[in-house]
């Protein structure tokens, strides 16, 4: 059950990010481009899932256990450290070069786009690298 | 600044299907939706892997259903260099993993249930995104 949930939740996913067309690069551009020609389609598509999933997550949360897996598995971290800031700086620059975020980016892959392509292998090289560095502990 | 391309309803309808497909994935799974998470555990990690690769594969269906039943062309525009890409790639693999999560991550499951971590990664990203597109635009 889980397995086709899990299928199931990533083909709703893909499909909220067409019809937003937050699958389109140039969109997102326009949203960061605040101090020129700015899109606010990006806040729209937060808020529409913001209205749904906030909600839901704390209905579902106190419920004993999840329906198909054993218990919740989520961090439940406070900690406002450097890790979190250096790292979302390093994202939002990279975010705001190409306008490309991971979602987004592997959705895009059922286009067979090369750039899009590029762009989700140097990702995987990026996790790869935080991973055998142990980057993430070390910052 | 100019408000141009804003697209309020097909935004707000993308984000309520994203909103409900991180809703069951918790309902079901007990995880939260991060898609920079999913995709590097997929890669990395031993635990939930058939899962997370079948919601990435979920992920590149959603464009393929949409053309079959919408019948709409989707249209993306990536106007960089592969070497940009390569580099942006690099910049969002590491800087998500780094921060643990990015726009689905920290924007939507984080701030849907008020983590302030995730309201501080938000706001970071996003500041330094629009930072970027000026300073590119600038250039």
């Amino acid at each position: 059950m889980n397995r086709l949930v899990s299928l199931i939740s990533g083909v709703i996913f893909g499909a909220g990010l067409v019809i937003s067309e937050m699958i389109n690069p140039d969109k997102v551009l326009g949203f960061l481009d605040l101090f020129g020609n700015w899109d606010p389609s990006l806040a729209f598509v937060m808020i529409g899932a913001l209205v749904v999933s906030s909600p839901l997550f704390h209905i579902i949360k106190n419920k004993e256990k999840p329906l198909s897996a054993e218990k919740f598995n989520y961090s439940n971290s406070k900690n406002i450290n450097n890790r979190l800031i250096i790292g979302s700086v390093l994202f939002g620059t990279g975010w705001g070069l190409s306008g490309l975020c991971p979602g987004p980016a592997i959705t895009s892959l059922a286009l067979l786009n090369i750039y899009s392509a590029t762009f989700v292998v140097a990702m995987f090289v990026g996790f790869y690298l935080v991973k055998f560095f142990n980057l993430d502990n070390r910052i | 600044m100019n408000i141009v391309n804003f697209t309020p309803v097909s935004a707000l309808s993308g984000g309520l299907l994203i909103g409900f497909s991180v809703a069951i994935f918790f309902l079901f799974n007990g995880r939260l939706v991060g898609i920079s998470g999913i995709a590097a555990n997929a890669l990395t990690e031993k635990n939930n892997k058939l899962d997370n690769i079948l919601f990435l594969l979920g992920l590149v269906i959603g464009p393929i259903f949409y053309r079959l039943f919408i019948k709409n062309e989707i249209s993306i525009t990536i106007s960089n260099s592969f070497s940009l890409l390569i580099l942006a790639g690099l910049l969002v693999g590491i800087g998500t993993r780094v921060s643990g999560g990015c726009t689905s991550g920290h924007g939507i499951s984080g701030i849907g249930r008020f983590s302030l971590r995730s309201i501080v990664a938000t706001i970071t990203f996003m500041i330094v995104g629009i930072i970027t597109v000026f300073i590119k635009n600038f250039i």
